[in-house]
């Protein structure tokens, strides 16, 4: 091992002095004084209480309301009908009222959730075709063998988008309408455009590039078996928010981690003047176009109103743990300036 | 083909195994050719270019680990269980594989070009009748071969003919044996008249018929055919590779063995494989997490057969799974092969490489380190086994060898007693004594051409007296310059000094040299006389009679006739002998000279009495007819000879003492007693005799004189030892009840109990045996010191093995010669004195340095740290690949148990090989916990290594429940906050991705922060990984998450803006720090309270370092180490017997000399001393089937 260098001298296999060959590096080494660690524990504490106190106030200011239309009032028919295998491709609406407490104060969005649906399963989550979804054209005709079986359908045609989570893709639609004490009903306005990350929009899902009209790129594709409609039809208002790029069916593609989950349906247009200062407080009915059926697996559904803080949602748990952590380690941090005081820094344990 | 001549037989189809006479013909290749012996060419390398992949590849697929990654790797190209891309498993793989295989290619580089050297060495052949020079690989079996002076033998040669009379010629076997003293080989006579005649040799063409190759190097049995003649052959006419041939002009010789068939080369079977402790716990841990795995998997498979079946089934429709997965207990089965595979980062791949570059950090350290460098023989450490290094922090016991390891094996003359006057001690002007050092000046022998300049002398006062010719002292070197057995040589080259002795013995040439630089320079001698210049002056003596030394006459005496005619006796002795044998009047001078002996031997000098007589002219003529008349005799005659000795050597005139320092290497006593300190136990075992081993155990300050008890157990029966060791049980027991109460405090030192255990080797024999092994350990293991002396080098082994065995304790044995060979194998650490000329006990070592002392720093400080930092590692590397793995075990619960991973598959592959590598591996190479200074001042600090500490089954409990907790919070804060969490954009947060994504940037600052916090150490190297790695995490992941890799590879980079659109959030970071700050808290506090309520010694002293950096360097005075001085009487004569015959018999004198030329070869008295002669080897050739020859180089 030793290297025998050229140069044949008295000296010619001493070891160089460098401060690295023999381990004399500069070197800082810290040691976990009381001098250092008691304030940090103390610093910690503080600064955990602060902003556990600062989130929760934030998190007061925010407001939420869900709506568990599963089979509430007169969705229970529609519920019943989805269960019937013969009625399933009926189409049923519902109308669901409910109260708002108190105004709803600056941008308020529109989530619909799914209880017990299970968007992480494994083999749920590998179901789609990456490669279709950004538009090429070699995919789109032969979707990826991950997507079976909803890769191509009985006719051997292949399915675009492929894959069990474009499939299963959540088709209720709402129609919020507002019930002012006094006037007529106002129809609660809604971006359904937006709603996306940027990247996904633009990046991820790309349709095929075409020169005539979306139709032509997809023809020779069939749609999803439980779709009722081709993937180029999604949004008949908006005709550049059809395909792979349509909105809905990408926040639906971002698969959520646990199997309970809320999604984007839309956000409040506040160029409405009723509306400019966000939801106001009183009596509003929601239109359920019902089609996604979850008795099959004990889920629900539901409609969820809410407002955002800086730090996103309304969500309780972040300032609750850090009002805990912070309490832990003070009881943590005054445990142990008590050990130092009593044991360390009498110096009995460390004597010479 | 020429069809052989014996019929069918092929020899291709016979394995060179199954061999069982071996027929060479000289000088005839062709005959040789047919029976396919193996030729000159050696080969010590394992592959070649084209073999090097498929072999090497093989070899690596044995291993556990890298065949449980292969099966991984298979079982991921299963679709239905395949959880993960194959290349998550494939790339750490690859890498892993080619890490290794880069060392493997690197050594067997090496040992191809040290094969290459070997094989192209030049060595005459006589090819044709001429001499021609070929390359050592082209010397074939049958060839005849010559040999110079100070070369090497190429392969197993008989000795056909020297340069020397009777075809004698002299070998070293440094290389074979370690022994540096010359051997003799003689040649038959019929083949010795060949001499140099090349056409005779040309025409030699006997045939050998003899054993097939074998390992043992002190046999040999063959005949010789030549001219319708048979003569045996045995080992005293085989030159065996690897010797050098010394003091022989040349020598020609044949070759019987070639190249792997040498005796050599069978010797060199594969080291044995040495693991550590920490290697072995290693491997059981694997095991354990192995079964950990399956565990997991288990309840998963179980958890997901119930989830398929109570909530599953329902998906199935909605899904259209059902035609795959319709039966639960199935789908149960193949999510256990999906998470095993999943899970397997627990078991981590890239374990045993880290730990493999972390040991080669650290031999590199080894071997680079300056104080471990010894500048007189430009011999720098070296760590020649690369897996080892931890377990240098562990030591409890060791062995060392004494002559060469903790003496030089140098005698210098340092005193005498001359006429009840004693020379050799310094006085300053005050008459105090001074102690000598290297600035001490020194006499000026330049009044003496011939002088030996290396010789060095302190106190002029001799050299007055010998000017002023004081007859006494002349007669004293007079005697010291005719007494001996050594051989003179003259060489004309060196001009320096021209005149070399070859001594048997180091004491004796140190006696002879001393008298040589004090004017009585030994110059010549033949069988009848020896010449001397005595103060310039040639005078020649005639030399009557050697009066051999032995064991039980430690003496020997000369009998000399002076120019003047006069008859002298002279000689020399153990003192004890020569005081019997004193004429009376001696008595006052005797006792004068016994005080001062005395004084000497409490110096630890070995010391020798020297005396003279004359005698009477006629009284010799009668006694030597009786002793050539005795020497005739066939029965009895050593004790004839020995009663014709006794019988002369009456009545002897004292005429002083010498006093010989055996030469401790430098720092030896400070090294025992701060090894000693550290609680380590240091055994001597030696070859030597009891009164040496005692002798230097006193001067070692092994042996002190405030010792409670020393036991010598000497016995020669078995009842008898059994008896001794009982007793001493007994009592050492009462004295090491002390002990138990001994503080252990790091400032203080240690109080042990003081005993002492001396064993000779017929006892330890005994001992040794099953029934006496338990107590001899008991005995042993009470006592601070253990020597064992006279033992074997199996003996050494033995104890080692008893050691090793009873104790689980992890030995280390040190030594420099071939004798120490087998101790060296046995023990866990063997360690080799380097810069000698024997180089066997370096080659079967693992480590090697050139000074004793060094010992201590290679376990207190490089051990230690070793130990240290592996232990470290290992903690912080379980703990990581758990806090990594296990989240996925929590996520099981959440999503069905269906396999689905938590991470992003290129996090998977990365983490373990990209961002959490160089970290922990740069604490592992740089980290010291507690500066080499403090190492080596607090010895204690060893104690925890040498209890295991630092890392054992507990702390790998510790250590993966911190990695279980921290995936716990690592996963549920992140879940709890992402349960509800949408953007501040309103958009959501709460996707597969983005939690992911998190989780992976929690962890990886998580396990970074945990390693700045175990770092104890931070070097320039410690920041820039640490910092390093947290830049390149994030460095990847937005690279990986970027638009341009995505439209690329769509489906492989499918986290395309998750880390933009996930980083952006202050939800995120506060998920993030609160999960930093609730995985590393809880550590803290720990440690804190840890070390304020039971602070280790380590913590002391690196508080106490710190304090001391604070104040600036202070100056503390190291413990000085006082040699005690005790008054012992000792006595060393380190002769062998039977020199004295072959010098009288004239048969290694190159003048020839009519006189003796009547003695047959086959004599008797010849046979026996070059047995006598070669006696040391014998004991070490005996052992040498027990063990192997490490890397053989010839």
């Amino acid at each position: 091992m030793g290297k025998v260098r050229a140069d044949a001298g008295p000296f010619a296999r001493r070891p160089d002095n460098s401060a690295f060959k023999q381990q004399r590096l500069p070197a800082w080494s810290p040691s976990l004084t009381p001098y250092t660690v008691l304030p940090v524990f103390y610093f910690l504490a503080l600064v955990c209480v602060l902003l556990g106190v600062w989130l929760l106030i934030t998190v007061q200011n925010t407001h939420q309301l869900k709506i568990d239309y599963t089979d509430a009032g007169a969705c229970a028919t529609c519920a019943e009908m989805r269960n019937d295998p013969t009625k399933a491709k009926m189409n049923c609406d519902c109308v669901i009222n409910f109260n708002v407490p108190k105004t709803f104060q600056g941008d308020v969005f529109i989530y619909y959730g799914l209880i017990n649906f299970h968007q992480n399963l494994r083999r749920y989550i590998k179901s789609r075709d990456d490669d279709q979804l950004v538009g090429r054209k070699n995919s789109l005709k032969s979707p990826s063998s991950y997507c079976e079986p909803f890769a191509y359908d009985e006719n051997a045609v292949p399915i675009a988008p492929c894959g069990a989570v474009a499939n299963s893709m959540f088709n209720d639609s709402f129609t919020l309408t507002y019930h002012p004490p006094a006037g007529a009903a106002v129809n609660v306005p809604l971006y359904r455009k937006g709603i996306t990350w940027y990247t996904d929009k633009n990046v991820k899902f790309r349709n095929p590039s075409t020169n005539t009209t979306l139709q032509q790129a997809f023809q020779g594709t069939a749609q999803p078996p439980f779709w009722q409609k081709p993937v180029y039809e999604l949004d008949l208002d908006h005709p550049n928010n059809n395909g792979f790029i349509n909105d809905d069916l990408i926040v639906w593609m971002r698969e959520a981690a646990f199997p309970n989950f809320k999604k984007l349906y839309g956000i409040l247009n506040r160029a409405h003047t009723t509306f400019s200062y966000g939801l106001p407080e009183g009596n509003y009915s929601i239109a359920i176009n019902y089609n996604f059926p979850v008795q099959y697996f004990q889920g629900r559904k539901e409609v969820v109103l809410s407002t955002v803080s800086w730090f996103g949602g309304q969500n309780h748990f972040l300032p609750i743990a850090y009002l805990v952590s912070g309490g832990l380690i003070f009881i943590v941090a005054i445990v142990l300036t008590a050990v130092y005081v009593k044991v360390g820094r009498s110096g009995k344990n460390m004597e010479e | 083909m020429l069809v052989p001549w014996r019929g069918f037989w092929n020899p291709r189809s016979k394995a060179p195994g199954q061999e069982e006479e071996r027929h060479v013909k000289a000088n005839d290749r062709d005959y040789n050719e047919r029976f396919t012996y193996a030729d000159n060419h050696i080969k010590t390398a394992k592959y070649t270019f084209y073999t090097f992949l498929p072999i090497n590849l093989f070899e690596q697929f044995q291993r556990f680990a890298n065949a449980y990654f292969l099966v991984l790797l298979i079982l991921q190209l299963i679709p239905e269980i395949s959880s993960l891309s194959w290349f998550t498993t494939i790339v750490p793989l690859v890498l892993v594989l080619t890490i290794t295989a880069v060392k493997d290619a690197t050594d067997d580089y090496f040992r191809h070009k040290s094969d290459q050297q070997v094989n192209t060495r030049q060595s005459q052949v006589l090819i044709k009748g001429k001499i021609q020079k070929e390359k050592w690989m082209n010397v074939r079996v049958g060839d005849i071969i010559k040999l110079e002076n100070n070369q090497f033998v190429a392969a197993d040669v008989l000795l056909l003919s020297s340069s020397e009379p009777y075809g004698l010629c002299y070998i070293e076997t440094a290389e074979l044996d370690g022994e540096t003293n010359l051997k003799v080989r003689q040649a038959l006579t019929v083949t010795s008249d060949l001499g140099a005649d090349v056409a005779k040799l040309a025409d030699f063409n006997g045939e050998v018929v003899c054993e097939p190759p074998n390992n043992k190097l002190d046999k040999f049995i063959g005949t010789l055919y030549w001219k319708d003649n048979k003569y045996s052959l045995d080992n005293e006419k085989m030159l065996l590779r690897g010797c050098m041939l010394r003091n022989t002009e040349w020598c020609f010789g044949m070759v019987i063995f070639a190249g792997l068939q040498t005796k050599l080369m069978q010797n060199c079977g594969r080291t044995k494989f040495k693991r550590t402790s920490i290697d072995r716990l290693m491997n059981t841990l694997v095991l354990w997490i192995f079964g950990f795995l399956i565990c997991m998997g288990i309840i998963l498979a179980i958890g997901n057969t119930i989830w398929e079946q109570r909530v599953g089934r329902n998906f199935w429709a909605y899904l259209l799974w059902d035609e795959l997965l319709s039966s639960a207990v199935f789908s149960g089965f193949l999510t256990f092969w999906s998470y095993i595979i999943i899970l397997n980062t627990v078991v981590p791949i890239s374990l045993y490489v880290s730990v493999e570059v972390l040991r080669l950090g650290h031999s590199y350290f080894i071997n680079w380190d300056r104080k471990m460098y010894y500048s007189r023989k430009d011999t720098p450490a070296e760590a020649r086994t690369t897996t080892l290094n931890e377990e240098l922090g562990q030591v409890e016991f060791i062995f060392s060898d004494k002559t060469g390891t903790l003496t030089q094996n140098i005698m210098v003359f340092s005193k005498c007693s001359i006429n009840g006057n004693t020379y050799g001690d310094v006085y300053d002007e005050f008459g105090h004594k001074v102690d000598i050092t290297e600035k001490t000046p020194c006499v000026d022998f330049s009044f003496n051409p011939l002088m030996d300049r290396k010789f060095r002398f302190h106190d002029s006062s001799l050299v007055e007296a010998i000017k002023l010719e004081e007859p006494l002292v002349q007669e004293f070197f007079r005697l010291l310059a005719l007494c001996h057995t050594v051989m003179p040589e003259e060489r004309s080259e060196g001009q320096s000094w021209p005149l070399v002795y070859q001594a048997q013995s180091p004491d004796e040439g140190a006696l002879v040299t001393a008298a040589r630089n004090f004017g009585f320079v030994f110059r010549a001698r033949t069988p009848e006389t020896i010449t001397l210049y005595e103060m310039g002056q040639p005078v020649t003596y005639q030399l009557l009679a050697i009066l051999d030394f032995n064991n039980v006459r430690k003496r020997m005496s000369v009998i000399v006739r002076n120019p003047k005619g006069q008859l002298k006796l002279y000689s020399k002795g153990a003192d004890t002998i020569i005081f019997d044998r004193l004429e009376p009047a001696n008595e006052e001078l005797m006792y004068t000279t016994s005080e001062h002996l005395n004084e000497f031997a409490g110096e630890g000098l070995r010391t020798l009495a020297l005396a003279y007589k004359d005698l009477d002219e006629d009284m010799f003529d009668e006694w030597m007819k009786k002793l050539l008349f005795a020497s005739a005799a066939l029965e009895n005659r050593e004790e004839r000879l020995g009663a014709l000795y006794e019988e002369v050597e009456q009545g002897l005139m004292l005429l002083g003492a010498t006093a010989i320092e055996d030469k401790l290497q430098e720092g030896v006593p400070e090294t025992i007693s701060c090894l000693t300190l550290a609680n380590i136990k240091i055994w001597v075992l030696t070859g030597d005799k009891l009164e040496t081993a005692m002798n230097i155990g006193y001067s070692c300050n092994m042996l002190r004189d405030d010792m409670n008890e020393v036991f010598i157990i000497s016995s020669h029966t078995m009842l008898e030892v059994q008896q001794e060791l009982k007793e001493r049980f007994s009592s050492s027991q009462d004295v090491g009840k002390t002990d138990m109460y001994a503080s252990d405090s790091v400032f203080e030192e240690t109080i042990i109990a003081e005993c002492a255990l001396i064993i000779n080797g017929h006892s330890l024999a005994h001992a040794l045996e099953a029934d006496l092994e338990q107590i001899l350990l008991d005995v042993a293991c009470l006592c601070k010191t253990v020597i064992c002396c006279r033992v074997t080098p199996l003996q050494k082994a033995q104890v080692v093995e008893l050691v090793k065995r009873h104790k689980r304790a992890v030995t280390l044995a040190i030594g420099d010669g071939a004798n120490d060979v087998s101790m060296i194998k046995t023990a866990h650490i063997g360690v080799g004195i380097s810069g000698q000329e024997g180089m066997q006990a370096v080659l079967a070592s693992d480590y090697s340095f050139a000074q004793f002392r060094y010992l201590q720093r290679l376990l207190l400080v490089h051990g230690r740290w070793s130990y240290h930092r592996m232990c470290n590692f290992l903690c912080y590397f379980f703990y990581k690949n758990f806090a990594f793995t296990l989240v996925h075990f929590w996520f099981g619960f959440l999503c069905g148990f269906s396999a689905q991973t938590v991470y992003d598959q290129w996090f998977i592959t990365l983490f373990n090989i990209v961002y959490t590598s160089l970290p922990v591996l740069a604490m592992g190479v740089f980290d010291q916990d507690v500066n080499e200074q403090y190492s080596l001042r607090y010895p204690n600090l060893y104690r925890p290594g040498q209890l295991n500490l630092l890392f054992n089954k507990r702390k790998f409990f510790t250590c993966t429940l911190q990695g279980v907790c921290t995936s716990f919070i690592l996963f549920f804060i992140p879940y709890g906050a992402f349960l509800c969490a949408v953007r501040d954009d309103g958009s959501h947060i709460s996707d597969q991705q983005s939690f992911a994504v998190t989780i992976a940037t929690s962890l990886v600052i998580v396990v970074s922060v945990q390693i700045g916090l175990d770092t104890n150490y931070w070097t320039a190297v410690n920041h820039f990984f640490i910092w390093g790695s947290l830049a390149v995490y994030f460095a990847i992941l937005f690279a990986m998450n970027s638009d341009g890799i995505f439209r690329i590879f769509p489906s492989q980079f499918p986290f395309v803006g998750t880390a933009r659109n996930a980083l952006n959030q202050k939800s995120v970071w506060l998920v993030i720090l609160l999960t930093t700050v609730v995985c590393i808290m809880p550590v803290v506090a720990m440690r804190f309270l840890k070390t304020d309520l039971h602070p280790t010694q380590t913590d002391k002293v690196r508080l106490l370092q710190q304090a001391t950096r604070r104040q600036g360097p202070q100056e503390q005075n190291l413990r000085r180490v006082r040699r005690t001085s005790s008054r012992r009487s000792a006595y060393a004569f380190a002769h062998q017997q039977g020199y004295g015959e072959l010098i009288t018999s004239g048969k290694n004198m190159k003048v020839h000399t009519s006189s003796t030329s009547a003695v047959p070869s086959s004599s008797p008295g010849r046979t026996h001393s070059i047995n006598c002669n070669t006696l040391r080897s014998h004991t070490t050739c005996s052992s040498f089937q027990h063990y192997n020859l490490g890397h053989c180089m010839f």
